[in-house]
């Protein structure tokens, strides 16, 4: 079986406009090989679960300004548990505070990935977990 | 692909679908594998092609088209192609986006498709990912192209029904008489009437259709205008798509288009096949030998694929 490009959904849940981030990390991951389904902002936690089950990705990136995470990721990871994705690597970026990351990564987001953050260590973090899941499901 | 899989996608499990989908697209034995096992459950679906610039509106067009059929009780499927970039090999697929108020209705699925290195206006893996959705029970597919220049012709032999989307302001009368493209319509839709200009580019698309001698029982491809952000005229649209697929019924044309659409990908998926077991059988060096030598003027291309075909 051929390796397929790694796909990822960015979206960008909440209600914060500020989609410039988000873009950037897009146009890093499609430099970088990847296809990057980009569905934008406004997104709700059924939206971002529905896109991702029908576009059968291997990565869902959320990208949140409004300081909204706490509320908004645990209802997108029961979303994508309800639509048996829990295989689905999860990473996000933006303001998360640092006394957050913790609590995030508790949720199941693999890599929190903040400002200053350089685009090219967010691609091989993304294509080493990606690889090790796909061995994984391989074994 | 076991029996118990064939009949979650054809109850239309979003999973399923999802899955076979992505067999399609890697190609090789996984496509073969959801192919050889669905094909006799496809054959139902009014495949939609819409094509056009980019820019144009295809996606939002996409969006309206299929809030008029859900209207209707009528699924939809819909695979949105973007291109690959020829450089690093990734993609932005950003189709979605603009289909957004289709989100949440289990009656539609949407799929995002890059080009993955394949010419035409379409991904290779397309014809294969409609028949996943023929075969899931979807009514309506709606195949959107990357955005197209004058050449993008493939959709045609692909879809029962080819939308070409234009906007005001896009050329002179020319440009609409040129081949390609502007061929394959089987109705042309002036989307952002709201615009300028968009009589004149009516009127060159109207002149074009005109200088065609009209033979008895010829399609002619109707000139639509629609504002696709707002959904005026798209309710027309939808009208005359069914008013083609009617034509097509009463004269017997699903069935010619459909043979040539196998012809070409029986022919397509033979010379893939031919090709891929050729190189299987030839090793590396051989070929990186060959090239060495075409490229110092010792053998020419023609000679050196007649020594690899043996």
């Amino acid at each position: 079986m051929a390796d397929r490009p790694i796909r990822v959904l960015v979206a960008k849940p909440g209600l914060d406009g500020h989609d410039r981030g988000a873009k950037v990390v897009a146009r890093a991951l499609r430099d970088a090989g990847m296809e990057v389904i980009y569905t934008g902002i406004r997104q709700t936690p059924e939206m971002i679960a529905e896109a991702a089950l029908q576009e059968d990705v291997d990565v869902v990136g959320l990208s949140i300004l409004s300081g909204a995470h706490r509320d908004l990721f645990p209802r997108i990871v029961e979303q994508l548990k309800q639509k048996q994705l829990e295989d689905v690597l999860l990473v996000c970026g933006g303001i998360i505070p640092d006394d957050d990351i913790p609590v995030v990564k508790r949720m199941g987001f693999a890599g929190v990935f903040g400002p200053g953050t350089s685009t090219q260590d967010i691609a091989v973090f993304i294509r080493e977990q990606v690889a090790r899941k796909r061995g994984a499901a391989v074994a | 692909m076991n029996p118990a899989a064939v009949e979650q996608l054809r109850a239309g499990n979003p999973r399923a679908v999802a899955r076979a989908l992505s067999a399609v697209e890697r190609g090789g034995q996984d496509a073969r594998a959801v192919i050889a096992a669905i094909f006799r459950h496809t054959g139902r679906a009014h495949i939609i092609g819409v094509t056009g610039a980019p820019g144009t509106g295809k996606s939002t067009l996409v969006n309206e088209i299929a809030k008029h059929y859900r209207r209707r009780g009528v699924r939809v499927g819909i695979v949105a192609i973007d291109p690959t970039s020829p450089f690093s090999g990734g993609a932005i697929l950003g189709d979605r986006l603009r289909m957004q108020d289709l989100s949440g209705d289990s009656g539609v699925f949407i799929r995002s498709m890059a080009t993955r290195g394949s010419l035409g206006g379409l991904a290779a893996a397309t014809s294969d990912a409609v028949k996943v959705l023929d075969a899931a029970g979807f009514a309506s597919v709606l195949v959107e192209t990357v955005g197209a220049g004058q050449n993008e012709v493939e959709i045609a032999q692909n879809a029962h029904t080819t939308i070409v989307v234009e906007a005001p302001g896009m050329g002179d009368d020319i440009q609409a008489i040129k081949a390609g493209i502007m061929e394959i319509a089987d109705l042309l839709i002036v989307n952002k009437a709201d615009r300028d200009e968009v009589s004149a580019t009516v009127a060159a698309l109207e002149m074009n259709l005109n200088l065609k001698p009209k033979a008895e029982n010829d399609w002619r491809p109707p000139v639509l205008k629609t504002i696709a952000t707002t959904g005026e005229g798209v309710a027309d649209a939808v009208e005359w798509i069914g008013k083609h697929r009617a034509y097509l019924e009463a004269n017997c044309l699903l069935q010619a288009r459909e043979r040539t659409r196998f012809r070409a990908e029986l022919e397509m998926v033979v010379q893939r096949e031919l090709m891929a077991r050729l190189l299987r059988g030839v090793n590396g060096t051989k070929i990186e030998t060959l090239i060495e030598q075409i490229a110092a003027r010792e053998l020419d291309i023609y000679t050196a694929a007649e020594t690899l075909i043996g």
